[in-house]
């Protein structure tokens, strides 16, 4: 250590010189690895590129793949697929996770034991369980069929949930909510822990009712939690690829083909990279601009 | 402390605690169900794998963990007659079943891929991320707020749509099916977790400190190493363990860009195929395998989890 305290600026970097040299990698390595991608998909999105053809001659369509893409009926088949698959997984993660939430806040004996293993699901890897979710769901030998069978009395080989156009949508959404009702379910614990006790107190003195208590300070209350959790879980869920590649690959026929899967098959199997980029393009507007929206919706209820 | 003093009007009732574990419990339980059943899958024959009724008492057996290392051939019974006597467990079995085992199968250079892979881009988040976030707690930056969200931003894309041209940029480079290329893309989707959770544990930290530090004469790199870094040991183990779960669990980018030399564990395990078909417990002993050391963090991550699914947006 040294003992002569010389004025700062004289020796070592300046801050200024360090915040760059710390800030400047991460954004490099973005930008590389980020940015200068996306650029490439935006320029892509605009020729008639395909990969597995290298040289062949590429020139500019214009606007092209976007008419294309937009006019596609698969395309909005896909999306219908998306927006169903949001719709329920939102909803019913928002509902349990809430329901789990408010029951682990009663603090019985045990509860963060038990809280740990029922936040297992969702650190797993989302295609190993899609994986050894086609297992489960396999009829007749498959838990999961037997547990139906079980439960409401329907032969287990009567059903199939990943062969059946009309199941199929519901084995998805079934597996993500048993993954991802724990994430709902852990924000919403914090937003209800956050909710100070003396306004229970002083409700408790005016005689509000536990009901009136729930509707009146705990829901409020934890709204902006739910509310980033949906944030967080429609940005993923939007972009949902592993799980649902693993479990059904689309199938049967496009009953479960989201946009990600969509975007995989013109990219990757049928090759047709500027089309493809410019759905890519198309998809991230549409989040970055919902998320923005959000957002801002978000901070409002959190000021009020 | 008696009771009266230990209850305040808001504590649950005894009998809403009652109720409450009546729910929590049983979900907990069903929850657990489908893991319990691929470790015991990963335990059974193949015929008891696919048995109907599912059966949950059987006879335990290692087939499954030797058909996930060993890859293995169909023989002749006059050929099998002419072979020495079974040397190891994994043998005897596979002979029983008139197989020979012709070497180790890919299922430990894919893991071995994942973990190096894993620990390569969390090590390289790490000093992208202490370093930048640490700037951005300490110093004023010109357009802050911009940089970060612009570095949260780059989360919001669908791996598919950065893969097309990553994908035709490792060709160029030379990059494909890497471990180098696949650290370096785990590098870049990770940095912004570590830098928008690093700093939230570095605002934590009291200026006090470095200033202390400058004052008896430490160069503000000094100060960084000597006081900040060992005071954001915590956030900094946190913050890995969550780096390390995402590049271990990724799966888009990898089964895209990775086909042979690289390629991890996730686009590995499902294709695992025995004779007629998957191999059920084979994909459960690699599953199992493979879920263990989640299992492992998610334990030891308890009182951090929050802060890292939320960004550090809900600290608790």
């Amino acid at each position: 250590m040294r003992v002569t305290a010389a004025p700062r600026r004289v020796r070592g970097l300046s801050d200024r010189a360090i915040a760059w040299l710390f800030i400047s990698p991460t954004i490099a390595l973005l930008l590389a690895i980020n940015i200068f991608p996306l650029l490439w998909t935006v320029w892509l999105s605009f020729t008639n590129y395909r990969a597995n053809r290298p040289s062949a001659p590429v020139h500019n369509v214009g606007f092209d793949n976007y008419t294309a893409v937009l006019s596609d009926p698969d395309v909005w088949g896909s999306m219908q697929a998306t927006a169903h698959f949001l719709f329920w997984t939102l909803s019913l993660q928002v509902i349990l996770g809430f329901t789990l939430a408010y029951l682990i806040d009663r603090r019985f004996r045990g509860h963060g034991l038990w809280t740990t293993i029922i936040l297992i699901p969702m650190m797993l890897s989302p295609a190993v369980v899609g994986n050894f979710w086609t297992f489960l769901y396999q009829p007749q030998i498959g838990l999961w069929n037997y547990g139906a069978e079980f439960v409401s009395g329907v032969p287990a080989s009567s059903f199939t949930m990943i062969g059946s156009v009309k199941l199929a949508p519901w084995a998805i959404i079934i597996v993500d909510t048993w993954m991802w009702t724990p994430y709902v379910a852990l924000i919403c614990l914090a937003g209800l822990r956050s909710i100070p006790s003396y306004i229970y107190e002083a409700a408790e003195v005016d005689r509000a009712s536990k009901w009136r208590q729930l509707w009146t300070i705990t829901i409020p209350m934890t709204m902006p939690f739910v509310m980033l959790a949906v944030l967080f879980r429609a940005i993923e869920n939007f972009k949902m690829y592993d799980m649902v590649n693993l479990l059904t690959n689309g199938g049967p026929g496009s009953a479960t083909e989201l946009a990600s899967i969509t975007l995989k098959r013109e990219a990757f199997e049928k090759w047709r990279t500027g089309y493809a980029s410019a759905f890519a393009v198309i998809l991230f507007v549409t989040v970055f601009g919902l998320a923005n929206i959000y957002v801002k919706a978000l901070n409002r209820v959190k000021t009020r | 402390m008696t009771p009266q003093h230990a209850h305040s009007v808001v504590e649950p009732s005894r009998r809403s605690k009652r109720i409450a574990a009546g729910f929590v419990i049983p979900y907990a339980v069903v929850s657990m169900l489908p893991l319990i059943w691929i470790l015991l899958t990963a335990f059974k024959s193949p015929p008891d794998s696919i048995a109907y009724p599912p059966k949950l008492v059987f006879k335990p057996s290692l087939i499954g963990f030797c058909n996930l290392f060993h890859a293995q051939s169909r023989q002749t019974a006059d050929y099998l007659a002419a072979m020495p006597a079974p040397d190891g467990v994994c043998d005897a079995i596979a002979r029983e079943r008139s197989m020979v085992i012709v070497g180790p199968s890919n299922f430990v250079p894919r893991f071995l891929n994942s973990v190096m892979i894993a620990f390569g881009s969390t090590l390289l988040s790490l000093v992208l991320g202490v370093t930048a976030a640490y700037a951005f707690s300490r110093f004023r930056v010109r357009g802050k707020d911009d940089l970060l969200f612009f570095i949260l931003s780059t989360r919001m894309m669908p791996p598919i749509a950065v893969a097309i041209p990553i994908y035709l940029m490792y060709r160029e480079l030379g990059l494909s099916d890497t471990r180098l290329g696949m650290v370096l893309l785990y590098t870049s989707v990770n940095a912004s977790l570590a830098v928008w959770l690093l700093k939230g544990f570095i605002d934590e930290i009291p200026r006090e400190y470095e200033e202390a530090a400058l004052v008896d004469g430490y160069t503000r790199l000094q100060a960084f190493r000597k006081v900040v870094l060992p005071q954001a040991t915590t956030g900094i183990v946190a913050t890995a363990i969550f780096c390390l779960i995402f590049a271990w669990n990724e799966y888009a980018f990898a089964v895209l860009l990775t086909s042979g030399r690289a390629q991890t564990a996730p686009p590995f395990i499902p294709i695992i195929i025995g004779e007629g078909g998957q191999d059920w417990p084979a994909v459960a002993a690699g599953t199992t395998l493979f879920l263990l050391p989640i299992l492992a963090f998610t334990v030891a991550l308890r009182r951090h989890l929050l802060r890292g699914i939320t960004f550090g947006a809900v600290r608790k």
